[in-house]
């Protein structure tokens, strides 16, 4: 049974009101939206308007200036051990001497203190995630012999190691190549029909991602809303999302895309 | 044979100066020092403060001459800088990109400090010489006492912290969504470091701490990946370091820095061609192939991932 089809299971995400602040500025304001479990919701905005912010205050790294943010019902930050999260630029910002097996086994084990040797059931549990990112092949090499596609699986196997029912990810796709774009949507795809996770990601470029979207934040003129993917994927509405004339077309074998018409 | 060793300043008695007691004192400190610039070496590089760690040795400067000046013992203005230093350093350098400009500029007043404080003083120049260059066979009783309480203090800390430390040290963000007290583990570990650099630079000096803090840590990360046993590796290049380096220097009467430091260097040199030349030949290799492993990722079976 999927997260979704639970009957009394809270929101994955309930906004009442909540303004955000980054360096004493008003970033945006007046967030009143719920998310239910179980989809693919993209955070979509201009650069600046306050996508990465949002994600921090999901996971309680940033208040809320303003209002009040629930995540399954509980405080931010109170259900981080059900959150998996891949931050942006992970490529970049990542120590590159460690195995990618290690960096997954932190995951499951790198926030308790004391010296501790890894037990049989965790590095089970590190192969399992490793295997479902397809990157078992990779576990042994460092971080650093990595390409930007391999990294990012990593990545993702680390937030799935502790079986989270949200991912987080900020910008998945960035700096990949069209190849490893279509390959990590591919994977988040079957991710979520396995898993029965929850899946909040942020984009730039919304097309890849076009066809496994259910829903969308968007930050429209300094205030977030939440609606459907086919409402948010509106030339209108992405016009002036982004400031630039955007056209949404249909390919010929019915899928969507989005282009700007400059 | 013998004359040509002569030449070189070879002492044919070496073995009784080897064994004497201050070479005891020296070759216990050594490994001490050695000991725990292993432990936190590693997490030097790893963390990329390399800089931080070289800026802290020469932070450490006019502690010395200032502790000289007022007559308290060297280690006691040595930690009060060091580990000051650090913390200074980890409170304002919070930002990455703020962290080289912190620590620069923190190690250029430190400096300027050390010169007056020398200044002022009128007999300090073999202290001045000990702590640009260290003098292992210096080592006093009182000092390898407070070095085994720091070496203690140093192994039980790092103990704790390993496993969130290491987290942090691979992705802040990312640990700090886990529940991770990022910030606090990064000021805990500048003050462990400060805590190390002050005793190595009573080993081997401020201007040459990097070769026994630094690049044996550097060269067990390219050995291997693995965080426990490039510790381990770490802390066999710096104690063989120490060890042979004091040997060399009872054998041809040497200042024990030169030797220790140029044995660390060496390895260092050694297993960085070693490691170029591997991963030349690997890419060669790829080349010939002509596949990037990227494509040729297995896909698992759906039943291979259910138990996540």
């Amino acid at each position: 049974m999927s997260v979704s089809e639970r009957p009394n299971a809270p929101p994955a995400l309930a906004f009442t009101d909540v303004s955000a602040m980054r360096g004493g500025r008003l970033i945006w304001s007046h967030g009143t939206f719920t998310v239910p479990p179980g989809g693919i919701v993209a955070v979509i905005g201009p650069n600046g308007s306050g996508k990465t912010t949002l994600l921090h205050m999901v996971l309680g790294l940033v208040p809320p200036a303003d209002g009040g943010v629930e995540v399954f019902g509980g405080r931010p930050g109170e259900a981080n051990g059900r959150i998996g999260y891949v931050p942006q630029h992970y490529a970049e910002s990542s120590g590159e001497a460690v195995r990618a097996a290690d960096v997954v086994l932190l995951g499951l084990t790198g926030y308790r203190w004391a010296f501790g040797r890894s037990t049989a059931a965790q590095r089970e549990r590190v192969a399992q995630a490793l295997a479902a990112v397809e990157a078992t092949d990779i576990a042994d090499q460092r971080l650093s012999t990595l390409s930007g596609g391999q990294r990012q699986r990593v990545a993702l196997a680390a937030a799935l190691v502790a079986r989270p029912e949200l991912l987080i990810l900020d910008e998945p796709l960035a700096s990949l190549d069209l190849h490893s774009q279509h390959d990590i949507v591919a994977l988040l795809a079957r991710l979520h029909a396995e898993l029965a996770v929850t899946i909040l990601v942020v984009a730039h470029d919304l097309n890849p991602l076009l066809p496994i979207l259910d829903s969308a934040i968007y930050l429209l003129d300094g205030h977030p809303h939440y609606a459907p993917i086919h409402d948010v994927v509106d030339e209108a509405l992405l016009t002036h999302l982004y400031g630039t004339p955007i056209q949404v077309a249909h390919t010929p074998h019915g899928q969507l895309y989005m282009r700007s018409t400059l | 044979m013998t004359s040509h060793l002569i030449a070189l300043g070879y002492q044919p008695h070496w073995w009784p100066i080897l064994t004497s007691a201050f070479m005891g004192n020296a070759l216990i400190g050594g490994t001490i020092v050695a000991l725990a610039a292993g432990l936190i070496g590693y997490f030097v590089v790893v963390r990329r403060t390399a800089f931080a760690a070289h800026a802290l040795a020469h932070i450490g400067f006019p502690g010395a001459t200032g502790a000289v000046l007022l007559g308290v013992p060297v280690v006691v203005g040595l930690g009060v800088f060091c580990v000051g230093g650090a913390l200074v350093i980890g409170v304002l350098g919070k930002r990455a990109a703020d962290r080289e400009v912190v620590t620069g500029t923190v190690l250029a007043a430190a400096s300027g400090l050390g010169l007056f404080f020398n200044s002022l003083a009128t007999k300090s120049s073999s202290t001045v010489t000990n702590v640009l260059f260290g003098n292992l066979l210096a080592i006093s009783q009182g000092q390898l006492v407070s070095f085994a309480i720091l070496l203690t203090v140093l192994g039980l800390s790092v103990g704790i912290i390993y496993r969130p430390l290491l987290f942090s040290s691979v992705n802040a963000l990312v640990a700090e969504a886990k529940g991770v007290p990022v910030r606090a583990l990064s000021m805990i570990f500048m003050a462990l470091l400060g805590v190390t650099v002050a005793m190595a630079v009573q080993a081997v000096g401020t201007l040459l701490l990097f070769a026994l803090v630094v690049t044996p840590a550097a060269t067990a990360i390219m050995l291997t990946p693995r965080p426990v046993r490039a510790m381990a590796a770490s802390t066999a290049i710096s104690l063989s370091a120490v060890w042979f380096g004091l040997g060399a220097s009872a054998m041809f009467n040497l200042p024990p820095s030169f030797p220790i430091v140029t044995i660390a260097c060496a390895i260092w040199a050694a297993v960085w061609f070693s490691d170029r030349r591997r991963r030349v030949a690997a890419q060669a290799m790829d080349e010939l192939i002509g596949g990037s492993t990227e494509m040729t990722a297995p896909t698992t079976p759906a039943s291979a991932t259910s138990g996540i």
